[in-house]
């Protein structure tokens, strides 16, 4: 199969198995306030309450206050939205931002939830299949006519932020790498060399097992971190364009592409740091801090476990090696946070103000400087400020010719969660045993993607 | 609290003349008067009203639910009738639910044969008015009242591979959290630290409801303290006897918060509960597989219900 | 009252020197049982205590000192953590909803659950059993399995503006506090049921020979004789509403509404988490249910007199 070469031509042919039955739905999408638990479904037309379409009524009347739902607990970045906010407020008199934070745990676990009941109306989201599920259950408005106008994001970002009915229902704002990170001193000291292929990769960890370093430090005790190892085994093995039909449910998860890429993942399984289920990532993250290991897959907020400075000057990555040279290495992982606007609206031209701020670059120069894990999106962001790490992720980004999410959020999450977090802690465990385990994956897969 | 005030005056004096021959017992509701019939209706009517709507008309939705493929969002009318295919895939292809059942047995097994006989070991201990008794109740009894998140923060310092106490005392390397040989067995340690000071404490109030007169009199027997509490206070005890055994066998059923602390009831300790959690909160949001996984439990749980109430109804024969 | 009648019990406990002294439980003399008993119950306490001591100490020490030299290690001991924590967690805020959340729930809890246990233990009615039934078996349910049927009903229940700025029950406290109790209910009803039948039967005879009324059997007689088990599921119930996180996450969807117990949610990064933060938090957050316990514990720990027994 002809493999395209960007993000967009994958996205815009990427239609979800369940794409009629969620039309269908959205036809229904009145009814999303309404229905009780046991309504009888001739009672619905009844109750059909009126969902925005989302026409922008013209920016320039916009007063009054606009909600926030924030997941930004943490005290530094929660900071950053207030400044964001507040310079919002400044430039846009008569108009003020309400924001609720709640903890990013919460927030994630309660979506469904939140935005169902009263959401506010500009809420922190992800990219990828979590967003277009969302449009695709009539619970955002379409922002298209934000996008209509908006030049300083790439066609890859726009696409990401498209629904599966070919409208925009995402702003992004800031965005992260995942690659192999190392301690720039520990790789001068032992005269390492950064490993372009998967031998050299096995190599460089034979090396690190000699001088006493645990090549690739791992901890999967939270079910999500070693899905990123998959991912980037899966890109290198099969290429991006199955990864995207493979987390749509498109793809035989018991066929020879997925068993290869766990076949690769046992390979190189000896380089790990071993008893990986019972460690954070942070745990694991300090053992790469004390240079008890060498390299670590991770997304880049693992510089949140150095101290600023020196320390996380001393910090840097490399892309994951080649597996295959016909597949190459061009395809990355740089999952997109953003923001996305609730269904019904109490104040759309004040909410839809506020969302093209938040993708503008004074916005996002302001959420940059405050965690210098993450790189903004608009290409007119000031780039000055950055960290030697956080040019190096823009430089990386920019360079990649196509970038995929990560697997909780191009998947289903349903997927994701309930049978992909325990079949990779079952391979990790035991690694022998690929074929029963792809086995089962196909099969919950089967049962999941039909409903 | 619905504070207990001092026992009035005239229902102390009462005592002396219930010694009169009549007999009066409540044999129905014939007996009571007007006013006192609308009083006892209330005192049912509301709080079973109560539980009625908020938890078993949802808990029938619940199994409802079971039988379709509905995802919780939009109406339920999206929802399909699937019949039994939630039920068979449990069984069949959802690898964690056998291991899950077989860890909330072993968990029933351990507080049942553990935990609870020791909490209420040491709250016959206790009872006795002894030096520092509060002190040791209140020792107990801490674990019951800190937060999760302070138990899990307690228990990692403990358990933690790297970092941790135990490995650090006893110079091994096991990975008490992360290796499933031994998690399921360090969370009921922990679970077991816990439920013995929630039972010795419901004992104890038992045993303080014990008419001291029972334990004069054998004194005036001449039974040793051993013989006063198997012969004389034990069987009296019997009501709260049963509630520390139901509770043990809900308490095993519904256990939840610490293996979800520990690691969301991963590798190795997958409980029934925490697979209706990982289903059906957050987005997974598999309404209809996780209400079928619910309904199992109900399922088992009622088993004990039966139970119960087959020793219940013996009583009051 | 027992001045008379303690020697035959006495012969037993002979062994020590001084023999036929103090009579009452507390002035019994040291025997060798009595020293192996508070040896045991000394270590059992020490073991018990051990785990909170250590997490406790931990909480008083800094991150990056433990995280480099383990919790096994000696040092890196600082109040800055209280400090942080009280700052960064908003507490007296969310202490403030707990409080609002809390009491009411409880009071509401053990009243309804009163109510009910006293209709089953004082009357024979044939729904009796159908009705311990119901409550007890209502506690066996796990509430995630009803989240989604409660959450659908909250939302389609609307309600004047002045109850709830949402229109429905949900966002509102009183949803959430309904919801608790009808939880915890079952859980009282079936404790104090059984307690409630531990009581002399003579007693209420008593009362109805005196001609007393339902409610005076209930608030003069009963209530107050119940007033161990009160004390215990008082203490059981602050505890568990006041740390109960898992509804007020569903229910509420404004942040500045939740429990205290999100505060500490809001220590935990979204990446990385600083555990000795969150533990002087967690101490911080259980300092009300020790309050509660400490003041309730006399209660249940001083047992009772019955009037019966002083004739």
């Amino acid at each position: 199969m002809p493999r395209p070469s960007t993000e967009a031509e994958y996205l815009a042919r990427l239609v979800p198995a369940s794409q009629g039955a969620f039309s269908r739905r959205s036809l229904l999408r009145g009814a999303v306030g309404a229905g009780s638990l046991l309504a009888v479904p001739g009672a619905l037309a009844a109750c059909s309450s009126s969902t925005s379409t989302g026409t922008g009524s013209g920016a320039a009347s916009a007063t009054g206050t606009v909600t926030l739902g924030s997941n930004q607990s943490d005290a530094v970045p929660k900071a950053a939205v207030q400044a964001v906010m507040d310079a919002f407020a400044k430039a846009n008199t008569g108009l003020s931002v309400k924001i609720n934070t709640i903890d990013h745990n919460t927030f994630q676990e309660n979506i469904n939830n939140y935005l169902q009941g009263a959401p506010d109306d500009v809420w922190t989201w992800f990219s990828g299949y979590r967003m277009r599920f969302f449009a695709a259950q009539g619970l955002a408005t379409d922002v298209s006519d934000l996008w209509g106008s908006k030049t300083d994001m790439s066609a890859a970002l726009k696409t990401a932020s498209t629904g599966d009915d070919g409208k925009q229902y995402f702003m992004p704002s800031t965005y992260y790498p995942w690659a192999i990170f190392y301690r720039k001193s520990v790789f001068a000291a032992k005269g390492y060399q950064i490993p372009k292929t998967l031998d050299e990769l096995n190599t460089l960890g034979t090396k690190m097992k000699a001088d006493g370093l645990i090549p690739i430090a791992f901890g999967d005790k939270d079910g999500w971190p070693a899905m990123g190892t998959f991912d980037q085994l899966n890109l290198r093995v099969n290429g991006y364009a199955f990864h995207v039909s493979l987390m749509a449910g498109k793809e035989d998860w018991s066929g020879a592409k997925v068993k290869k890429v766990f076949d690769t993942w046992k390979g190189i399984l000896p380089l790990h740091q071993t008893d990986s289920l019972g460690r954070t990532w942070q745990e694991a993250a300090q053992s790469l801090q004390q240079k008890k290991s060498g390299m670590y897959v991770l997304g880049a907020f693992v510089a949140q476990q150095f101290t600023k400075g020196a320390e996380q000057d001393d910090l840097d990555f490399f892309n994951f090696p080649e597996v295959d040279s016909t597949v190459g290495s061009d395809a990355i992982e740089a999952p997109i946070d953003g923001y996305m606007l609730a269904a019904k609206l109490k104040n759309e031209a004040g909410a839809k103000k506020l969302l093209g701020y938040l993708g503008s670059a004074d916005a996002q120069n302001l959420a940059v400087k405050a965690d210098p894990s993450v790189i903004a999106t608009s290409d007119k962001a000031d780039q000055t400020g950055y960290t030697a790490l956080q040019k190096k992720s823009a430089e990386f980004v920019k360079s990649a010719k196509s970038i995929a999410q990560f697997m909780d959020r191009d998947t289903r999450p349903d997927f994701a969660s309930t049978v992909m977090i325990p079949a990779i802690q079952s391979f990790i465990k035991s690694p022998d045993d690929i074929d029963g385990l792809v086995k089962s994956i196909q099969k919950q897969k089967l049962t999941i993607f039909t409903s | 609290m619905t504070a207990p005030v001092a026992l009035p005056a005239d229902t102390t004096e009462k005592p002396p003349r219930s010694k009169q021959p009549r007999r009066s017992r409540y044999r129905g509701i014939d007996q009571l008067n007007g006013v006192d019939r609308v009083v006892v209706a209330l005192m049912i009517i509301i709080p079973t009203f109560l539980v009625v709507a908020l938890v078993w008309f949802p808990a029938v939705g619940s199994v409802l639910l079971s039988f379709t493929n509905w995802n919780g969002i939009g109406s339920i009318s999206s929802a399909k009738f699937i019949g039994l295919t939630n039920y068979q895939n449990v069984v069949s292809i959802y690898p964690p639910f056998w291991p899950a059942v077989q860890h909330n047995l072993i968990w029933l097994a351990v507080t049942f044969l553990i935990a609870t006989p020791l909490g209420v070991f040491l709250a016959v201990l206790l009872d006795r008015e002894m030096k520092g008794g509060r002190i040791y109740q209140t020792a107990f009894y801490l674990p019951v009242v800190l937060s999760l998140a302070l138990i899990g923060f307690i228990w990692q310092l403990i358990y933690s591979k790297d970092q941790g106490l135990l490995n650090a005392v006893t110079g091994s390397s096991i990975d008490w959290y992360g290796d499933q040989r031994y998690n399921l067995g360090a969370a009921l340690v922990a679970s077991s630290w816990r439920q013995t000071g929630y039972i010795m404490l419901l004992y104890l109030a038992g045993l303080k409801g014990v008419d001291p007169s029972l334990r004069e009199a054998a004194k005036v027997d001449g039974a040793n303290e051993r013989t006063t509490f198997f012969k004389i206070v034990f069987p009296v005890m019997r009501p709260i006897n049963i509630i520390v055994l139901v509770v043990s066998v809900i308490e095993s059923l519904r256990a939840f918060d610490l293996v979800w602390i520990i690691n969301k009831g991963r590798n190795g300790l997958e409980l029934i509960s925490t697979l209706v959690t990982q289903n059906i909160v957050g987005e997974a949001s598999r309404i209809g597989f996780g209400s079928a996984l619910a309904t199992f439990m109900l399922l088992i749980s009622s088993v004990f219900i039966v139970i119960y109430l087959r020793i219940v109804m013996r009583d009051q024969r | 009252m027992t001045a008379t009648t303690v020697t035959p019990q006495d012969a037993k406990t002979r062994k020590s020197p001084g023999p036929g002294k103090g009579q009452t439980a507390q002035k019994r003399p040291m025997t060798a049982g009595r020293v192996g008993l508070q040896a045991f119950l000394i270590v059992m306490a020490l073991v018990w205590l051990f785990p909170v001591f250590f997490a406790v100490v931990s909480s008083f020490r800094d991150y990056s000192y433990t995280a480099q030299h383990g919790y096994v290690s000696f040092g890196g001991f600082t109040i800055q953590n209280y400090v942080q924590a009280y700052q960064q967690a908003n507490f007296a805020h969310t202490l403030a909803n707990s409080a609002m959340i809390t009491i009411p729930a409880v009071l509401l809890t053990l009243f309804l659950s009163c109510c009910i246990a006293f209709v089953v233990s004082r009357f024979n009615f044939k729904f009796n059993l159908a009705l311990l039934g119901l409550f007890t078996a209502a506690n066996l349910l796990p509430p995630q399995a009803l989240l989604i049927p409660v959450f659908r009903m909250f939302k389609a229940i609307n309600v004047p503006y002045w109850i709830s700025d949402s229109g429905t029950l949900l966002n509102s406290y009183y949803g959430l506090i309904a919801v608790n109790v009808a939880f915890q209910t079952g859980f009282c009803a079936f404790v104090l049921s059984n307690y409630m039948k531990t009581l002399p039967r003579e007693l209420y005879e008593s009362a109805v020979v005196d001609g007393a009324s339902v409610t005076r059997q209930f608030f003069q007689l009963t209530l107050p004789l119940c007033r161990p088990p009160l004390a215990a599921l008082a203490t059981l119930e602050v505890t568990w509403i006041y740390n109960e996180f898992f509804w007020a996450t569903v229910l509420l969807s404004s942040g500045d509404k939740y429990p205290v117990t999100s505060s500490l949610n809001n220590l935990r990064g979204q990446f990385f988490t600083d555990n000795n933060l969150v533990a002087a938090g967690s101490v911080l957050v259980a300092l009300p249910t020790l309050i509660v316990f400490f003041a309730l514990q006399k209660q249940f720990v001083s047992g009772l007199t019955l009037g019966a027994t002083k004739g």
